[in-house]
């Protein structure tokens, strides 16, 4: 008997493999499997480096004023043509696009970090807690979002900061439910029990048992709600509750250029496109990947 | 191959290959499956889980999901069409009429939001042409030959307002609507208590004499299988180990797994005997076999089980097993 | 007996609901940096006047004084008085609601027209190209800014082709239709005025495109996925092996009960509209409520905004308790159970 032990203690001295929540290669075999998936993420790669190397691809600063070439149309000087200052169209949609980026990374890593974590801990620990935190959510939920977020963005002020913390507030329910549905899930499962006899403490089986196992339709979640945050922040902006003049963002771009648009369709038509462009991307991948994550939508 | 080729043979299925494409590769279903099935007879295939018996009848009624699956290899000729091209009408056309088929699961195997009757009349009304009130009447006298008493109730109730039983009833008679040739009955009564079991089996029986309807009894059970069928194929990993007229194959089993299969059975160990099992598990098929499938778990491997056995006559009659040993002692 | 059981359930949801949104807009309202009073005396008014105002409209009373007088109203139907407008907020919500309502009814017809048969199409032919065509279609649909596109029609059918006006809902020289339903398509047609009921139909085309295209995309996936759902299940098996017809299959067996969860996503859709509404009306110069809701945030007109509130959160818990008692009357099993 105790060779035995021994032998299996020898075993266990050997370095295990660090453990990988996601099979890469797996995903990768997956990814091949669906081009449409596949297009999305170059594109989001594409546009992440555009954005990020912005100073490398602009041609011209985001904010120069020309009043010489105000309102130009495309030409080879300006790709996108000029706005009603003489700035470069096509630069501000670069730099714009960082904004618009952190905005939509910003709120889906806050509201989701906040919300799984309430979710988790709400469907872990069950009773009055759980009950208060769901019917605090259920509320949030019923009201209309959109109007939800205006409102809040307008009570704290015009700024796009405080339209990405309007959004995230508002966006917290939605993990809060998905992450407290799949923590009960985790909890009936005999691995969950085998380690609440070991008297495994909560935090434990949170970090160890729950999280890991969420963890998928989580980011398949966040993945789709890149897109619509960036949408929304764009939204918000548009009626002037987010970035403001002369801020560069895509939203308040065309917010102004619609001022020009029967002459000038290209002022609010490329930054809109931009938007639409980033959307799609990221909605698209963000499908892909819950199709891959989750096989119960994986039909044969 | 020898086979029955007379005209009463109503399925035949000669050598037939099939794959599944997976991630990195492919599961090998089935691996050389010949059968056949004549006019009235009732014909068993035994197999433990993954032994791809109801893969194999799916295929022979091409219900297997359009792109999911590869056959490399195979004919497959019901009632003189060959399935493997015959269209998609001609197909539906023969499925529900000449052939029926029916599954393990009645749970789930009735539309949920439809009533008894409203599915009933719909599959009698599309192959027999009948107006509403006769395919009703036929409806009718299906349920009561099934022992259904309250069969005017039934067709007003909905599927999850029935008992397991008196659903796979309803769909016994349903099969039945068109007093089809062939019935395939995928494990019918595996999801039923056991109590219900035999009466069920009883009745698809006493109904198949009555239409002279022949029946490809699939099961994982050796005990229902040799009660009910007049002759029975084992399959292992795919392949036929063994066939025969259910007597033969029960009492003098020559293939090791049937053997092992037989052992295993309660009624062959005497009272206080531990119940005999078999060693091992069911070889992956993600690999092609290149050896016989069996060799891990058999007692009697040798350096000729590296090859793949052919079927061949074991001695007795119409009994084939595919074994090495057989060979030999030839 | 199960009817009045989920209407009584839902009811008791409605007053928690109510007092949550009041609540949540409450304490938003009394976040803004602005002085309600000031802003109604306007700039030049004097210390007295201002606080005069505060005091008429109780702002110098205890917060839980001003919520519990609020809820009060709201209970009776009193949503107060828009600082904007200086009009009952309830009155101006029922000048705008049909507008809106209008706009979102016509939408919704047209995201189910076209979502529905391209939903089936797409998970009938999965993988195919006609499902990838499909898809791309439904996340472009979720993709777009609503505002964008409107801006891009309006530059192409009325800049360019002038085939159909930039905005509002009927054109100026022609006499609105008499008020019976505030639904113009229908009030025109009551009255037999057939010009306004053609400029109606023109003013309506784009803005209904722009909304229903956004939520064309939710249909068609919500269909896809439920009709994905449906058909891998084992009574399409029994009807395959019953020899019915593919098309058969489809549109008898496995589109009616994919319809059945399709319902809350629908549902949802009615509510997402009428909010939705907000951004495609600013576009269209559309006299609905989702323009006067923007106009009234950027006058930090709180009354207002919390009035719209309410009112959309009402209209959004009535649906939910609609679609609820519909699955029921489509749902045998549901009915069966309770």
């Amino acid at each position: 008997m105790s060779e035995i032990l021994q032998e299996k203690s020898a075993k266990q001295e050997k370095p295990i493999k660090k453990r990988s929540f996601i099979d890469w290669r797996y995903l990768w075999y997956q990814l091949t499997g669906s081009p449409l998936t596949m297009v999305g993420l170059v594109v989001i790669l594409l546009i992440l480096i555009l954005v990020i190397f912005a100073p490398i691809f602009a041609t011209h600063d985001p904010n120069t004023i020309d009043l010489r070439a105000r309102l130009a149309s495309p030409s080879a000087d300006h790709f996108f043509g000029t706005d009603e200052v003489g700035r470069d169209i096509y630069s501000r949609i670069l730099f714009g696009g960082r904004l618009s980026i952190a905005v939509g990374f910003g709120v889906v890593i806050v509201a989701g970090f906040i919300g799984t974590l309430i979710g988790a801990l709400s469907g872990l620990i069950g009773g009055w807690f759980d009950t208060i935190t769901m019917r605090i959510m259920d509320v949030v939920l019923s009201v209309p979002s959109l109007v939800l977020i205006m409102a809040l963005a307008a009570a704290l002020g015009p700024s796009l900061v405080n339209a990405a913390f309007a959004i995230a507030i508002v966006r917290i329910p939605y993990y809060v439910r998905l992450s407290r549905g799949q923590a009960l899930l985790v909890r009936e499962m005999p691995y969950v029990a085998a380690a609440q006899t070991f008297k495994a403490s909560r935090w434990h089986i949170l970090r160890w048992h729950v999280i890991p196992n969420i963890l998928s339709p989580i980011v398949v979640q966040a993945t789709l709600d890149l897109g619509n945050t960036i949408l929304l922040a764009a939204a918000l902006s548009f009626i002037g509750l987010g970035a403001q003049q002369p801020t560069a963002e895509w939203g308040a771009m065309v917010a102004t250029g619609r001022n020009y648009i029967l002459d000038q369709w290209w002022y609010s038509g490329f930054p809109g496109f931009a938007i639409l462009l980033t959307a799609t991307a990221f909605n698209i991948f963000g499908d892909g990947i819950r199709d891959i994550l989750d096989p119960k939508q994986n039909a044969h | 191959m020898p086979i029955d080729m007379s005209d009463k043979t109503i399925l035949k299925i000669e050598d037939l290959h099939l794959n599944f494409p997976i991630y990195q590769g492919a599961v090998h279903a089935i691996n050389g499956v010949s059968l056949y099935v004549d006019e009235g007879e009732i014909v068993g295939i035994v197999g433990e889980s993954g032994s791809a018996k109801s893969v194999t009848a799916m295929a022979a009624l091409r219900l297997l999901p359009k792109g999911s699956f590869r056959l490399t290899n195979g004919n497959i000729t019901m009632l003189g069409h060959d399935i493997l091209k015959i269209s998609e009408a001609e197909m539906n056309s023969l499925r529900g009429n000449q052939v029926a088929m029916i599954f393990q699961e009645p749970q789930t195997a009735l539309n949920p939001t439809k009533t008894i009757g409203k599915q009933m009349f719909k599959v009698i009304q599309l192959h027999t042409g009948k107006k509403r009130k006769e395919a009703r009447n036929l409806a009718l006298c299906l349920l009561q030959d099934m022992r259904i008493n309250d069969a005017e109730e039934i067709l007003q109730r909905y599927p999850f307002e029935l008992s397991g039983g008196m659903r796979q009833r309803i769909l016994i008679g349903l099969a039945f609507a068109c007093s089809p040739r062939l019935l395939v009955a995928d494990e019918p009564t595996t999801a039923l208590d056991v109590t219900v079991q035999r009466q069920v089996l009883q009745l698809m029986r006493a109904k198949a004499r009555k239409t002279s309807t022949a029946i490809l009894f699939i099961s994982h059970d050796l005990a229902l299988v040799s009660q009910f069928c007049d002759r029975i194929y084992v399959m292992y990993a795919g392949s036929i180990v063994e066939e025969g007229p259910t007597k033969l194959v029960l009492s003098a089993p020559a293939h090791p797994y049937t053997q092992a299969l037989v052992r295993a059975l309660p009624e062959s160990s005497t009272k206080g005997q531990r119940l005999e099992s078999i060693p091992g598990t069911v070889p992956k098929l993600t690999i092609k076999q290149e050896a016989c499938s069996f060799r891990e778990r058999c007692d009697h491997a040798h350096d000729l089980c590296v090859k793949i056995p052919s079927l061949v006559m074991s001695g007795v009659k119409t009994q084939k097993a595919a074994c090495w040993l057989l060979e030999k002692v030839r | 007996m199960s009817f009045l059981n989920v209407i009584r359930k839902r009811l008791v949801f409605l007053v928690f609901v109510m007092f949550g949104v009041t609540l949540i807009t409450f304490t938003i309202s009394n976040l803004i940096p602005g002085d309600p009073a000031r802003l109604i005396a306007g700039d030049r008014a004097t210390a007295e006047i201002v606080e005069k105002i505060r005091n008429d409209l109780g702002l110098d009373r205890p917060l839980y004084e001003q919520y519990g007088k609020y809820i009060v109203g709201v209970a009776q139907g009193d949503l107060g008085t828009s600082i904007r407008t200086r009009r009952p907020v309830l009155e101006d919500l029922k000048i705008f609601f049909p507008a809106t309502l209008e706009l979102a009814i016509v939408a919704l017809m047209l995201a189910i027209a076209m979502g529905i048969p391209l939903g089936v199409a797409s998970a009938v032919w999965k993988n195919k190209p006609i499902d990838h065509l499909v898809r791309i279609i439904s996340v472009i649909g979720i993709s777009t800014p609503a505002f964008w596109l409107g801006l891009l029609l309006i530059v192409f059918f009325y800049g360019k082709l002038g085939i159909f006006p930039g905005g509002g809902r009927i054109d100026q020289n022609i006499a609105m239709p008499q008020h019976v339903t505030g639904f113009l398509l229908i009030d025109s047609l009551i009255a037999r005025d057939f010009t306004a009921f053609k400029s109606v139909v023109g003013h309506l085309i784009l803005p209904a495109f722009t909304l229903g295209f956004v939520h064309l995309g939710v249909v068609a996936r919500q269909v896809r996925s439920a009709m994905l759902e449906e058909l891998k299940q084992d009574y399409i098996r029994t009807a395959r092996a019953n020899g019915v017809s593919e098309f058969s299959i489809v549109f008898t067996e496995a589109l009616p009960n994919a319809m059945i969860p399709s319902i809350t996503v629908l549902g949802l859709a009615v509510g997402d509209l009428l909010y939705g509404a907000v951004l495609t009306e600013t576009v269209f110069a559309w006299p609905g409520m989702g323009a006067y809701v923007v106009s009234s945030i950027q006058a930090l007109d709180f009354p207002a905004v919390m009035g719209f509130t309410v009112v959309v959160s009402l209209a959004y818990v009535m649906v939910n308790l609609a679609v609820d008692l519909i699955y029921m009357m489509v749902d045998p099993r549901i009915r069966g159970i309770s």
